[in-house]
């Protein structure tokens, strides 16, 4: 069999893409598909190919602009249309912005709805500081009220100390 | 220096995927997906994007001591030969493959954890051991992840867990699978019911190269799908449970066979030999088919002089990339047919087909 495209050399690369009900089927030479960028599979579209189409190896990069109000991730641009389209999110922000219809497949894509598993030590500590200041809160709070000023005082700077270690957990994280 | 003079040599990568006693099970891998909490997802950030991040994560990745003698390198310096290489040795994604500036790998330099950066998360890392030892590698890949952590801050929501590029890894972005060669299954034509069991199980059961390829060599990857709402530990402990039973059913598909259908699975053994060790040109495809059938030889005591280790470096070796690296030079799509054939020809030279009794006609 010849390549469809230079109809001169022995095709060796055979693709069949199938499009909703279609079968599209093409028969290239080792040449003729490099040149066309086909050599993998999942990185272009038979249909491109067909029609004489450049396929492009970068993924579209733009966030595209707003046509209509639809939800939009307002970190990084991704509108709803974008994520139906495409089935992958823009940034770990549009887990927020789409709550509602990502919370709808993963009904059908997961055994459950809340995560059980690992949990980074960073989220883990700082979970565990804050349930401890909330707990000193309610202490001091229950000191003032009985007049206990000197315990207030050890609690508010244990409060204090905790704050602290809080607040370099956070920022030190951040590698933005 | 190319990447690949600083991998190991082929005959020792081979074996990276060597069963245990069972045979059956050649290697075991536990993936994860993570991603920067800042930043947006590989596959929808602008190149400058891509490339911060890939500055950040490269130097970080390649300083933990669980990667010590790291071999690093950025997708655009990699020729589509090494790609490819890479590719055939399990370490990155055929998707990563297609990846160019932006992107990159990390890996140990035994081979046995690799890390994706910019995949289709920042960071996908596996940790790939041989035989059946998913436990062990989630051990060690924890361990990796942990250092990370102090190092990073991961996207992380207590409700959803690890957030993903697709909603199909959000949680523990685990991916537990292992690979299995299982010829008696596809000889007694019980695969696809095992399939269909399997992803009743929440299973998936794909080809060599995971999604959407082949069951080159009667090779089969089983991995979960779910990755939300069980821990690490239950969906490990799932897998070993299914991967226990497909191992069953391959031992068990084997025994009915020899009962059963002696004469057909020594047909099909003895032309797999006959063709391998007389052929002068022969497509990867057929070749891995082959080979995978005297592999099923070995396994059954037919061959006693061919070692198996053996097989399992030609298993690598026939694919086209590796039949490249072989053989030194870049080399089209006929004439690696011919080379292939002629290296087969010649690792199987003085190995004979002991001629097993088979008596009679309607065993």
């Amino acid at each position: 069999m010849l390549c469809a495209i230079c109809k001169q050399r022995e095709a060796r690369i055979h693709l069949t893409q199938i499009v909703g009900d279609k079968i599209q089927k093409v028969d290239l030479c080792e040449q003729c598909a490099k040149a066309k960028g086909v050599m993998d599979s999942t990185s272009y579209a038979l249909a491109d190919l067909l029609l004489g189409m450049e396929s492009s190896a970068e993924p579209q990069t733009e966030p595209p602009k707003r046509r209509t109000n639809e939800p939009t991730c307002s970190r990084c641009g991704m509108t709803i249309s974008d994520f139906k389209k495409i089935g992958r999110l823009g940034c770990p922000a549009c887990y927020d912005t789409f709550r509602e219809p990502i919370s709808t497949m993963l009904r059908t894509m997961h055994r459950g709805l809340r995560h059980v598993g690992k949990v980074p030590k960073s989220i883990r500590s700082t979970k565990d500081l804050t349930e401890q200041i909330k707990q000193l809160q309610a202490q001091l709070k229950k000191a003032v009220e009985d007049e206990n000023f000197e315990l207030a005082a050890v609690l508010r700077d244990q409060i204090k100390e905790l704050n602290a270690r809080l607040n370099s957990i956070l920022p030190s994280q951040s590698n933005q | 220096m190319s990447i690949t003079d600083q991998l190991l040599p082929i005959h020792e990568s081979a074996r990276r995927l060597s069963p245990g006693a069972d045979g059956i099970i050649f290697s075991s891998r536990v993936r994860l997906a993570r991603n920067l909490k800042h930043h947006p997802f590989p596959g929808w950030a602008k190149k400058t994007d891509r490339i911060k991040v890939l500055e950040t994560l490269f130097p970080i990745v390649q300083s933990l001591p669980q990667i010590s003698e790291a071999v690093a390198e950025k997708m655009d310096a990699l020729t589509p030969l090494e790609k490819q290489v890479l590719v055939e040795r399990h370490l990155i994604s055929r998707e990563h493959a297609a990846k160019t500036a932006g992107s990159g790998i990390v890996l140990k330099k035994d081979e046995t954890i690799c890390v994706m950066i910019n995949e289709e998360d920042h960071l996908r890392m596996q940790v790939l051991l041989p035989g059946f030892s998913v436990h062990e590698a989630w051990r060690i890949m924890d361990e990796l992840d942990s250092a990370l952590e102090e190092r990073v801050e991961y996207a992380f929501q207590e409700e959803l867990g690890y957030l993903t590029a697709c909603p199909t890894n959000v949680g523990t972005g685990i991916r537990v699978s292992v690979m299995m060669h299982l010829p008696g299954l596809v000889l007694s034509e019980q695969m696809n019911p095992v399939i269909q069991a399997a992803n009743k199980l929440g299973m998936t059961v794909r080809g060599l190269y995971g999604e959407g390829t082949d069951a080159l060599g009667n090779l089969f990857q089983v991995s979960n799908q779910s990755t939300l709402g069980d821990s690490e530990t239950t969906i490990i402990e799932r897998l070993e449970k299914i991967t226990r039973q497909i191992l069953e059913a391959e031992q068990n598909a084997r025994a009915m066979l020899l009962d059963k259908h002696r004469r057909m699975v020594y047909n099909h053994i003895g032309r797999a030999y006959g063709i391998l060790s007389n052929s002068y040109a022969i497509s990867s495809k057929e070749a891995m088919n082959l080979i995978s059938l005297l592999r099923l030889g070995v396994d059954l005591g037919l061959f006693p002089g061919l070692e198996k280790g053996l097989l399992l470096e030609l298993f690598t070796l026939v694919q086209p990339a590796h039949l490249q690296l072989w053989h030194g030079k870049k080399l089209a799509g006929e004439v690696r047919d011919a080379v292939r054939a002629d290296l087969i020809r010649s690792k199987l030279r003085g190995i004979a087909f002991p001629d097993p009794p088979c008596p009679e006609a309607n065993c």
